[in-house]
């Protein structure tokens, strides 16, 4: 059974019993919260995913509402309190961010980049880069114009095989970009709006269904861009030495470190296996047609060869 | 405890092979609890010494391994440093001793197994300390902690230096004198602890030393028992478990453990780790041995509370465990623990300094 299917009352009274058990594959997340807006965005952006009905899930997550005057949202794993209490408008976000958290902080069965990622043809391009560089608005542009949308923050790469498990997870906009986005997909489905968060002006992008149905369909990594918005500046791509783009591969990881030699193999031959270019991003438009031509390219010398 | 009311980490913990049995339900407490109190790791360990027979379910198994794989790197990182403080310390000619968790890893204990360690403990001779912070500058570490009344709350009061943080790599060195603080009521002699120090030749490097195995586990007992704050207990105590069941094949432990607990006056957290590590963790200790840290017991009202303060104070830090009796119990224990640290008066306005500072020290996700 669907989340979407479960009915807006069905969905709260298990956020405020025994909790909501969604199938995140490959995670389980069991959720509990008494936030009207957390269930109503919930019930949204994840309508596509299954539900868990397992006693077991890998992450536990509440959020929390504190205060009267004033009401804050707090995000708890466990019980224990990673973050301070944010303002309740900001609920579910928090348990996006919070959800990156756990994955990006436990899970070791995957070389994980703080990096977008999409596939096309069973090919998987990643797109790392820090918060602010234009990740999340061209990954949405891409997921909403025929690339499959594996995920928007987190990349992981298999330890077995290097190939790319997606997420689905919805899209997260900043400022700016919520607009753009906007104009390319007017019907596509956002979450409200959170203000004043620490990256300005928040809404979600619920993921498109056709992702989250194939998430089981892993990609190889292909092509590995390094996004940079440049407003007024001209679109362009350019190649990207091997060196730096592992340089800069390693220090997006969150779990480099702890993987030691396997990590070390893995990225290097994700890197070797990859393209890597640098896209300087003037317009959106642009930037999805560079995209696709780079792609299209590639595909087609790979069917040559 | 009676046994139906103990927590189920704590029934795991006294009987590994108790995991081949859970059900899911029971899987998804005990991770929950086990991350919360840090012995997901921990739980790794005991899990791979059932062997593969014991067949438990991938979901839940994997999360213990994902914590072991942390705390391996954890320990990595830990060898590493201590190569570099050995050459800082050597242009000081004082000889680098470790504590805690360090010198686990270095005498490659059983503790160390899943376990997870900020900083890095050293503790050198009181008269070397200006000596040894000037050779760890010259080799990258700088002071933290910089405000007036923090430095003099460590450098008068305590019985370490403010943290000192690399400008690199970001690791944190504690330079320690002596294990209790200088304000404290109990004061041990920092001198017979440094002249019982021991090397590791088979961890390759014999110029580098550890308290030796009864004062390390005195340490930790007083650590947890005395001066400590109770947010780790029960993976603390779970420390102290492994410690005394490896150290204790040596035939002469138990005895000397006994006689140093009284030279150093530290027979006090001997007799409450030993009690709790029974009651708790069904560690086996000899009962002659209980019988003589009977000696260092408080009197009986005292000793009563005290006991029914730590049953519960020492429980898993998760909402299943966490009755309205457990946080009055760890509040009194925190405050105990202060108490024990220094002077009254001094004591009300270090806890009004620090609730006026707490703010901002938590992140924000992303």
């Amino acid at each position: 059974m669907l989340i979407g299917e479960l009915g807006a009352a069905e969905l709260r009274r298990r956020l405020c019993g025994g909790g909501l058990g969604l199938r995140l594959s490959p995670f389980t997340v069991r959720l509990y919260s008494r936030f009207r807006a957390l269930a109503s965005a919930m019930a949204h952006m994840y309508a596509d995913f299954p539900l868990a009905d397992g006693a077991f899930a890998d992450f536990s997550i509440t959020i929390r509402s504190r205060r009267w005057w004033k009401p804050q949202a707090v995000f708890e794993l466990d019980g224990q309190r990673p973050f301070w209490p944010l303002p309740a408008d900001q609920a579910y976000p928090m348990f996006e961010w919070g959800l990156n958290w756990c994955i990006a902080n436990h899970v070791q069965d995957y070389l994980i980049l703080h990096a977008a990622v999409l596939e096309r043809d069973g090919g998987a391009l990643i797109l790392p880069g820090p918060s602010g560089a234009g990740k999340s608005t061209l990954t949405a542009g891409l997921a909403l114009s025929g690339w499959r949308l594996l995920s928007d923050e987190l990349t992981l790469l298999r330890l077995e095989d290097g190939r790319v498990q997606g997420l689905a997870r919805p899209v997260s906009l900043k400022n700016e970009s919520i607009d753009l986005v906007r104009r390319l997909a007017p019907h596509a489905v956002l979450s409200p709006a959170s203000h004043n968060t620490a990256k300005g002006t928040v809404r979600l992008l619920a993921p498109p269904a056709s992702a989250v149905a194939r998430l089981a369909e892993l990609a190889t990594p292909r092509w590995l861009v390094v996004p940079q918005f440049e407003p007024g500046e001209e679109t362009r791509l350019q190649p990207l030495g091997r060196t730096y783009a592992f340089m800069s591969a390693a220090q997006s990881a969150f779990n480099y470190a702890e993987l030691g030699v396997t990590g070390f193999e893995l990225l290097a031959d994700t890197v070797a296996r990859c393209a890597p270019y640098s896209l300087i991003i003037g317009s959106l438009d642009q930037a999805l047609m560079v995209l696709d031509e780079l792609t299209a390219t590639a595909v087609t010398e790979a069917n040559a060869s | 405890m009676r046994r139906r009311s103990r927590p189920l980490l704590i029934r795991v913990l006294m009987q590994p092979s108790y995991m081949a049995r859970l059900r899911d339900g029971e899987w998804d407490l005990l991770v929950q609890q086990a991350r919360a109190s840090g012995l997901l790791g921990r739980l790794d360990w005991l899990a791979r010494q059932l062997g593969p027979d014991a067949q438990l379910p991938a979901a839940p198994r994997a999360h213990l391994r994902w914590a072991a794989r942390r705390a391996e790197c954890c320990h990595r990182e830990t060898r590493y440093e201590i190569t570099r403080l050995r050459q800082a310390l050597r242009r000081a000619n004082v000889p680098l001793v470790l504590l805690k968790g360090a010198a686990y890893v270095h005498a490659g204990l059983d503790t160390v197994h899943g376990r997870f360690f900020e900083d890095v403990d050293i503790i050198v001779p009181r008269h070397c300390l200006a000596a040894v912070e000037s050779a760890l500058m010259l080799a990258g570490w700088a002071p933290t902690h910089l405000d007036a009344y923090d430095q003099r709350y460590y450098r008068e009061w305590m019985h370490e230096l403010p943290p000192m943080e690399h400008h690199q790599r970001g690791t944190t060195v504690d330079v320690h004198h002596n294990i209790l603080p200088l304000s404290g009521r109990l004061r041990p002699s920092a001198t017979l602890l440094l002249r019982g120090v021991v090397p590791w030749p088979e961890a390759g490097m014999e110029d580098v030393y550890t308290l030796s195995p009864p004062d390390m586990v005195l340490h930790s007992a007083t650590h947890l028992f005395h001066d400590g704050e109770l947010t780790y207990g029960l993976r603390d105590l779970s420390d102290l478990d492994l410690l005394l069941r490896q150290l204790s094949a040596d035939p002469a432990f138990w005895d000397t453990l006994v006689e140093r607990a009284d030279q150093l006056m530290l027979g006090r957290p001997l007799f409450y780790a030993i009690t709790c590590l029974v009651s708790l963790l069904d560690t086996p200790v000899p009962l002659a041995v209980r019988r003589r840290v009977e000696a260092f017991a408080p009197p009986p009202l005292q000793r009563g509370l005290m006991l029914a303060l730590l049953q519960r104070g020492l429980r898993p830090q998760h909402p299943s465990c966490n009755g309205w009796d457990v946080r009055v119990a760890r509040f009194a224990l925190y405050v105990r623990s202060h108490w024990l640290k220094m002077p009254p008066l001094r004591l009300i306005r270090h806890l009004l300094r620090k609730a006026m500072v707490r703010e901002m020290a938590t992140p924000a996700p992303r």
